[in-house]
């Protein structure tokens, strides 16, 4: 039965949370952090979403375009975290 | 004969043939995970982006006269389904009396359900909140609609029934 992961002398996927070094485990705290806040931001534009729609479908338009830029701003924000994470996994790796 | 005889005798042939491990296939890492999350929030984006440019490009739509239905064809109390001024603008048509037809716009004015006519209430109920409109005016009675249905102007010309407007009321207005 092969229960390996991956190839010789690589570390399992599931064991690279677990006593990291040093280093490893700050990058790994800043990713969840990230991690998390990317995804509190997505709960709130998925209510910004929702609002939008349910005031387009009662006929009032007045507040699709600042819904529309706070959305925008979100996805910007949401873009600019995963490009940190991106830097931080990067930095984490080539140490 | 290699696929019989090279194999463990405790490993059974399936594994060999498909020698995938299911938690290496749904394992997901973080940055799988992270490329997801800014996938959905761009998505979001263009949803609410699409909603912009659906609310910049409703236009006036133009009333030209229509015939949408019969006098003969429609009891007192009856009840007619149909489409003004465009293929997608459900309308509702109800004779009250025998010569007194209401019609109104079948979506309600709080979420766009279908409302319909409960005749022994005497009034056009929204089944989704409990939207309920007058059904001599179209006039809010109760629940969250904001304003009142949109009235569709109908003549009867001979047994003809003709709508030839619809009759927007803001918010507000009273009915």
């Amino acid at each position: 039965m092969n229960d390996s992961h991956g190839l010789p002398g690589e570390p399992e996927p599931f064991d690279r949370g677990v006593n990291p070094p040093p280093i490893q485990g700050r990058g790994l705290v800043s990713i969840d952090g990230a991690l998390a806040l990317i995804a509190v931001l997505l709960v709130v534009q998925m209510w910004l979403l929702t609002a939008a729609l349910e005031s387009f479908l009662a006929g009032h338009d007045e507040g699709a375009l600042p819904a529309t830029l706070i959305s925008g701003a979100i996805a910007a924000a949401v873009v600019a975290l995963y490009l940190f994470v991106s830097a931080v996994d990067a930095e984490v790796r080539r140490r | 004969m290699k696929w019989l005889f090279g194999r463990r005798r405790d490993t059974p042939l399936w594994r060999d043939e498909f020698a995938i491990s299911t938690a290496d296939e749904r394992y997901v890492n973080r940055r799988q995970f992270a490329k997801f999350l800014v996938l959905t929030s761009v998505g979001m984006f263009v949803g609410n982006a699409w909603i912009l440019l659906r609310s910049w490009w409703r236009g006036e739509p133009v009333f030209l006269p229509a015939t949408v239905g019969r006098v003969s064809e429609l009891p007192v109390g009856g009840v007619k389904l149909f489409n003004y001024p465009g293929e997608r603008d459900a309308c509702i048509l109800v004779r009250l009396a025998e010569d007194r037809f209401v019609a109104y716009s079948q979506k309600c004015t709080h979420l766009s359900c279908a409302v319909y006519y409960a005749r022994e209430k005497g009034r056009l109920e929204c089944p989704c909140h409990e939207g309920y409109f007058a059904i001599e005016d179209g006039s809010v009675l109760q629940g969250p609609p904001p304003r009142p249905l949109p009235k569709v102007v109908v003549e009867r010309r001979g047994d003809d029934l003709i709508a030839t407007a619809v009759y927007v009321r803001p918010q507000g207005t009273p009915a």
